[in-house]
């Protein structure tokens, strides 16, 4: 399953500066408590899971649940160590599985 | 027997009573208080929580519970020693009193998260601070909800 997400990382830091990292993914975030038209349940299909990692050590983790809103919407902030990467990964129900990376370069 | 529960034990059965909720909800299930006061305490047992160093930033009107900005700040200065492990957000309304969970530590740099998040009808909203410590922090906001979210049926 695919997904749209948009990182904003700032693209150049100076070491020790605390940046903010913003993050959005496609999702409909179904909460599993809203009936169709013919009245059955729609079944639950979130994402229960963010991560982001900064050259491979998790520095921040969230668990979602039916009270985010569509398409999560979540920043955070870290300090600005080393040139690198930082990877983001979004699990969810059904399977639901995305990653996306994004370059800093610290000086 | 009940009072021999250990909190592993609570959990366990709090994860079953969740499962059990989600399967059986209609649009009539809603959180409560005292289901928020129970999430509060499955996620961080018996601690005592305080009042202070946690800001729970919210609007305090809004007309579409659908997405509703939430910002927490935490007074830490987000060193080795002292930091904030991790922040916990609850509602009393929604069919399900917990909204976010997120862990940080002393590479955040300072604890300042946002979101977005929904509201099914006016209620109070808790975020808990997790201390390196061992201590908890909390704040609590009201928000008043024009139109509901989470529970309208598709027309």
């Amino acid at each position: 399953m695919s997904a749209r997400a948009l990182i904003n990382v700032p693209r150049k830091a100076k070491r020790g500066e605390v940046i903010e990292i913003k993050t959005l993914i496609s999702h409909i975030m179904e909460t599993g408590f809203r009936h169709g038209t013919t009245g059955e349940l729609i079944p639950r299909d979130i994402i229960t899971s963010f991560t982001c990692k900064y050259n491979g050590e998790e520095i921040f983790a969230t668990q979602l649940y039916p009270a985010i809103a569509a398409n999560p919407f979540v920043t955070f902030h870290t300090v600005a160590t080393e040139s690198g990467t930082l990877a983001f990964h979004w699990i969810g129900d059904n399977g639901f599985e995305m990653t996306e990376e994004a370059k800093i370069a610290v000086e | 027997m009940d009072a021999k529960l250990t909190r592993r034990d609570t959990l366990i059965l709090g994860g079953l009573a969740a499962a059990g909720a989600a399967t059986l909800a209609s649009p009539a299930a809603a959180s409560t208080p005292g289901q928020m006061e129970r999430a509060i305490r499955q996620m961080i047992g018996e601690a005592e929580v305080r009042k202070g160093k946690v800001t729970l930033d919210l609007p305090p009107l809004v007309e579409n519970g659908n997405t509703v900005p939430l910002t927490v700040i935490v007074d830490s200065p987000m060193t080795k020693a002292d930091h904030v492990k991790a922040i916990h957000v609850f509602n009393e309304k929604n069919p399900q009193p917990n909204v976010v969970s997120m862990q940080l530590g002393p590479r955040a740099g300072k604890a300042h998260v946002s979101t977005r998040v929904r509201l099914a009808g006016t209620q109070t909203l808790t975020a808990i601070a997790e201390m390196s410590d061992g201590t908890y922090w909390s704040d609590s906001q009201e928000v008043i909800v024009t139109l509901a979210a989470c529970l309208e049926d598709l027309i």
